[in-house]
């Protein structure tokens, strides 16, 4: 699929599917029915954020705050995203 | 239910997405219980011929489970990381706790799935589902024979469908169908697909059948020619092209026509965990047929036993059991050798190799019955419908069906 995303895009979590903290797996999990996918640390702070009315723009911002350290992390913020639309774990709003 | 309506398809498909997607999901943690099945009860009101439900369930009405005991096994599997709940049966319908079962689920923050016939769903039940926080409801198909005359002829029973169908849509569930595939369904495939979308489904699961259980007595019966599996996946592709996203189709390929087996129940052991109505611990749906072995029971010392240091558990995961061809086969991670259950009602020896594989001494034991299938004097024999009677008969031991299928090599 042929996505690009936009800083001023809004994302939020694709219907019937839930986002938790799995202490368990000692990581973010998406929740489908059926399934599951487990995020990874940077994965899952980005996920966390999508809520339907922040923008990728306030996204990138915010984690590029919490995150100071993190090198080149915008690109691997829309990596991110596209990978998630792509797979249907979010809807864009 | 069926043996797919766990949907071992789709999560099967989506753990291996997750393996290969380097950066986002890793592997799986190994042997956890992330999947937890509760076959609240073997009650049904139906008897379809297809059920995977052992042949000798009515043992197991008597001793159900108690509320009490479920939402304890839930709080227990919940704390070694089970997050998927599928809330199965027979009818899980036929309890009135569900409702509480549901609520419980929610707050230990499992995703729900209820998988049912829909017989019994009402609209005051479904309220509270909902409120309960009950994520996801899968509606079987069964009678599908049934279901597709009236379908045609637009009589009653589909009419309750549409009514059952209608009332979980507008729940804000997702339309959920599970479909089961035989012989006498396979050429109505376009039929079947219509019907889904006249349900207004969202998603339908094609499942043919897989052999075990009451599936496997009447197998000869059951079992579509290879001709009709290749014409009912063109035809699904097809519908596929003209509905478009609007649908998912899955179309589950049965393994008998494969020259590998499927790993079955992505490992024993690995990531499911299934508790039957009586408090048995199982690793996969069937796996009371194996002979000499001692399935855990909730009652006794728990669900964190029974994962972790029960010997039924430990017997066959991973890799030490196995003998050849599987112990030196370089494939042997990607199946784990198949299905121990379909190897010991097929060969007799629940340590050889998945029989569909053709690397198995026993392959021929799959070519036979996809010959006896196409055989008219046996294939025309009556089937064996799962009724209370016929489950009577072979927990008391009579077994004239079955034991042909122990047959040694
Ligand atoms: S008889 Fe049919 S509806 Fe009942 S448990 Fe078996 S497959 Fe499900
Ligand atoms: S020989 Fe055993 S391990 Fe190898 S492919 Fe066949 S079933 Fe799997």
């Amino acid at each position: 699929m042929e996505i690009s995303i936009q800083h001023s895009d809004i994302y939020a979590l694709a219907f019937h599917h839930r986002f938790q903290w799995e202490e368990a797996q000692q990581s973010y999990v998406i929740l489908f029915p059926e399934g599951m996918v487990k995020l990874h640390g940077g994965a899952g702070e980005v996920i966390k954020r999508v809520d339907g009315k922040a923008s990728v723009g306030d996204i990138v911002a915010d984690l590029k705050t919490n995150f100071p350290d993190a090198v080149g992390i915008e690109a691997d913020i829309i990596g991110m995203f596209e990978m998630a639309y792509g797979k249907a774990w979010i809807r864009k709003v | 239910m069926t043996q797919t309506s766990l949907g071992e398809s789709v999560v099967q498909k989506e753990l291996h997405a997750q393996a290969q997607n380097n950066g986002v999901a890793a592997n799986l943690t190994q042997t956890q219980p992330l999947w937890l099945l509760a076959e609240v009860t073997y009650r049904c009101p139906l008897h379809c011929a297809f059920c995977y439900n052992p042949t000798d369930y009515d043992k197991h009405t008597q001793n159900e489970l108690t509320t009490e005991q479920w939402i304890q096994a839930l709080r227990d599997a919940r704390k070694m990381g089970a997050i998927q709940l599928g809330i199965s049966g027979g009818e899980p319908l036929l309890r009135d706790d569900i409702e509480d079962i549901v609520i419980e689920a929610r707050k230990l923050g499992y995703y729900s799935n209820l998988i049912t016939s829909g017989v019994g769903l009402t609209e005051k039940r479904i309220q509270a589902f909902k409120e309960g926080g009950l994520d996801h409801i899968q509606l079987s198909m069964h009678d599908i024979t049934e279901e597709i005359n009236n379908f045609i002829t637009n009589t009653k029973t589909f009419e309750l469908k549409k009514k059952v169908a209608a009332m979980i849509k507008n729940h804000g569930y997702p339309m959920v169908l599970n479909v089961v595939i035989h012989r006498y369904n396979i050429g109505h495939m376009k039929e079947i697909l219509e019907m889904a979308e006249a349900l207004g489904a969202d998603y339908i699961e094609l499942a043919n059948t897989q052999y075990y259980g009451w599936s496997l007595v009447n197998r000869s019966q059951l079992m579509p020619l290879k001709e009709q599996i290749d014409e009912a996946e063109r035809i699904t592709n097809e519908f596929r092209e003209k509905v478009g996203s609007k649908m998912k189709i899955f179309f589950v390929v049965p393994d008998y026509f494969g020259d590998r087996p499927k790993k079955c129940m992505n490992g024993w052991g690995e990531v499911f965990m299934i508790v039957t109505a009586n408090g048995d611990v199982l690793p996969c749906h069937s796996a009371r047929v194996l002979p000499n072995m001692a399935f855990p029971n909730v009652r006794e010392k728990g669900l964190e036993y029974a994962w972790k240091e029960s010997p039924a558990f430990n017997k066959y995961r991973g890799t030490a059991w196995m003998k050849g061809p599987c112990v030196t086969c370089p494939e042997k991670m990607n199946d784990l050798g198949g299905c121990r259950c379909q190897a010991f009602l097929l060969t007799g020896d629940a340590e050889s190799a998945d029989p569909v594989c053709s690397l198995s001494p026993h392959h021929h034991l799959i070519e036979k019955a996809i010959e006896d299938s196409k055989n008219p004097v046996i294939a025309n024999q009556p089937i064996i419908f799962r009724t209370d009677k016929n489950s009577k008969k072979y927990a008391a031991g009579d077994k004239e069906r079955i034991e042909e299928f122990h047959a040694l090599p």
